[in-house]
């Protein structure tokens, strides 16, 4: 429990001292709405008064979810790099708990930077439900623990820094552009959809949805429970492999 | 009361040996040193001691405790100041203190005052403020080595603790060192591949090379394995002269060992400072005239190329490594 809680700590003294990083994480989300927002404004979506921007905030809020907080996770390789790790797992701690403080730091500044987004993009005309934050934050939460573990994961894996291009590339956007953040999946060719519902950011991205707009794919006691399920997989999958790794 | 005890300790990765079936033992309040050409085993060493590495074989305990059973008991009786910086360089340094304090469950009122304490023993009381960052090579290592100390530790490892620092920072570095070692008498192994550093500072010395430690003992013993200090002659050539001298010397049993090459003559001795006169009476009776004398003290790198016939510099050339050190060092 005393890692977990410094190792939040840590990340928190960070995140408030590297303001600039946090300022430019919120930009490209920004862009996304405001520009996709009224270029697309006359495409018919289900839901919420048929109006794009509400369609596609909920699903920019998860495109930071996914980035904010695989990069948190793979951010470990950062402090391998440093030799700071070495520090970290040293000390008289469980390497578990040293994974679940990454995973509640990371989260945490996922919240945060995600309320932001959703703060500023009712300025640009997304009309929300403000009595569904708290069912919003859950899913912020739950999203962000699943990506921050696939993040560690990679990390423990991966020796160096070279693959992050290939992960970007091939994990981050595929994964973003399959769960129905910009159009909704029912648009797409069934085999594709299939892999849709194998993303653990569909349902997240749905259960916003449901909560900031009243529209959703499935009903929420689907998606929430899948999601739930799988951030504690994630979670003990990346705690399990953490534990196991060598520091080089 | 012994420290550390190693036994039959080997490290393997893949097919390749990197520490090789090493055995010794480091007493309670001493200060041990392995010294070792770049390549040796000596962080793989550490890495194994303090839990961050599985043995492939062999066991090793740590104040008692087993490293590869009761790894929790060994990290908390450990400070470690590893070979490369493993700072937060987003943190001030007192913050990297506090973090470190925190982990190991050291109570605030405890934590504070140990901070300060340890701030001023390396005399950063008035850099802990800033962000780690802006510190020079050695502020980073003085701040590991007073982090390693914040929670009292029984032993004290550090690896290459003066590596591609400057002489004047590695000086005071090694005053650190003995102090700490003197005053919370806490055992030090610490590993270099500074001849200097290693008598400067160690009570006893290993030697390790490919893996394998090939020899051991104080740095005082060490050095008489070679026989003595050596008593160097420059003469004038006088060739008939010379071999009949040369004759004299090797049927004195002092003498344990002479060469001669061109005009210069050396002689092996024990305590050479009280055979100087003696051995210029034998070459006055040979009728050698004498233009110098020097003597020289054997150097730990003559042990080294005494048992390896190569210099500790020459053993294993990974400049590049020692390039990406200094440079991640260096600002
Ligand atoms: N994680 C590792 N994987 C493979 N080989 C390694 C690893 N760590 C060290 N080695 C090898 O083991 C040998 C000993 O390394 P090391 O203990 O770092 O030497 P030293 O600290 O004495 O310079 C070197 O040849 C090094 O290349
Ligand atoms: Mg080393």
């Amino acid at each position: 429990m005393r890692a977990i809680y410094v190792l939040w700590l840590r990340e928190m003294k960070r995140f408030t001292r590297s303001k600039s990083r946090v300022i430019s994480s919120l930009i490209m989300p920004l862009l996304f709405l405001s520009f996709l927002g009224s270029g697309f404004q006359g495409v018919s979506v289900p839901g919420a008064g048929g109006e794009y921007i509400n369609f596609l905030s909920p699903g920019i809020l998860g495109m930071l979810i996914l980035f904010s907080s695989t990069f948190a996770g793979i951010t470990v390789m950062i402090d391998r790099e440093y030799g700071f790790l070495k520090e970290v797992m040293v000390a008289p701690v469980s390497r578990a708990s040293i994974a679940l403080g990454r995973i509640a730091g990371g989260t945490t500044t996922t919240l945060i930077q995600t309320l932001m987004v959703l703060a500023l993009s009712s300025i640009l005309g997304f009309n929300f439900n403000i009595f569904g934050i708290p069912l919003t934050m859950l899913a912020i939460f739950l999203s962000s623990s699943v990506f921050i573990s696939i993040g560690l994961i990679i990390a423990s894996i991966m020796d160096q820094q070279e693959g992050f291009q290939l992960i970007v590339n091939f994990f981050i956007f595929p994964l973003f552009f399959l769960s129905g953040a910009l159009t909704p999946i029912t648009n797409f060719p069934e085999p594709i959809q299939i892999l849709s519902y194998l993303s653990p950011l569909t349902y997240g991205i749905d259960v916003m949805r449901f909560a900031l707009t009243g529209y959703s794919l499935m009903p929420v006691l689907i998606s929430l429970p899948i999601l739930l399920v799988s951030a504690i997989t994630f979670v003990l999958a990346s705690a399990y492999i953490f534990d196991k790794t060598e520091v080089k | 009361m012994e420290s550390i005890v190693i036994k039959d300790l080997t490290k393997k990765f893949k097919e390749f040996t990197a520490v090789d079936n090493i055995s010794f033992k480091i007493k309670k309040g001493e200060v041990f040193g392995f010294l070792g050409p770049n390549g040796a085993g000596k962080t793989t060493t550490i890495k194994m001691l303090s839990t961050l590495f599985n043995p492939t074989s062999g066991e090793a305990k740590v104040n008692g405790f087993d490293v590869q059973t009761q790894r929790d008991d060994v990290r908390k009786s450990i400070g470690i100041v590893f070979q490369e910086t493993a700072l937060d360089v987003q943190l001030t340094g007192r913050e990297n203190l506090e973090f470190h304090g925190m982990m190991y469950g050291v109570p605030k009122d405890k934590r504070n005052k140990k901070i300060d304490e340890v701030l001023k023993l390396v005399n950063m009381e008035d850099k802990a403020n800033i962000i780690v960052k802006k510190y020079s090579g050695g502020m980073k290592r003085r701040l590991e080595i007073a982090r390693g100390l914040i929670h009292n530790p029984e032993v004290l490892f550090l690896d290459e603790p003066t590596l591609g620092l400057d002489a004047q920072t590695r000086r005071r570095i090694w005053d650190y060192i003995k102090e700490l070692n003197k005053k919370e008498k806490i055992t030090i192994f610490l590993t270099t591949h500074y001849m200097e550093e290693a008598d400067f500072l160690c009570d006893r010395i290993a030697i390790i090379d490919n893996g394998k430690i090939i020899a051991r003992g104080t740095s005082k013993k060490l050095k008489n394995l070679l026989g003595g200090d050596v008593i160097s002659l420059e003469i004038k050539k006088t060739p008939g002269k010379l071999k009949k001298m040369l004759e004299t010397c090797t049927n004195c049993k002092w003498i344990k060992k002479v060469k001669a090459h061109n005009n210069h003559l050396s002689l092996t001795v024990q305590n050479a400072e009280t055979k100087v006169t003696k051995v210029l009476k034998l070459a006055e009776k040979a009728g050698i005239d004498i233009i110098s004398v020097s003597i020289r003290k054997p150097s730990l790198e003559d042990v080294f190329i005494h048992f390896t016939g190569k210099t500790i510099r020459e053993a294993k050339p990974e400049n590049f490594q020692m390039k990406m050190m200094a440079m991640r060092r260096g600002h």
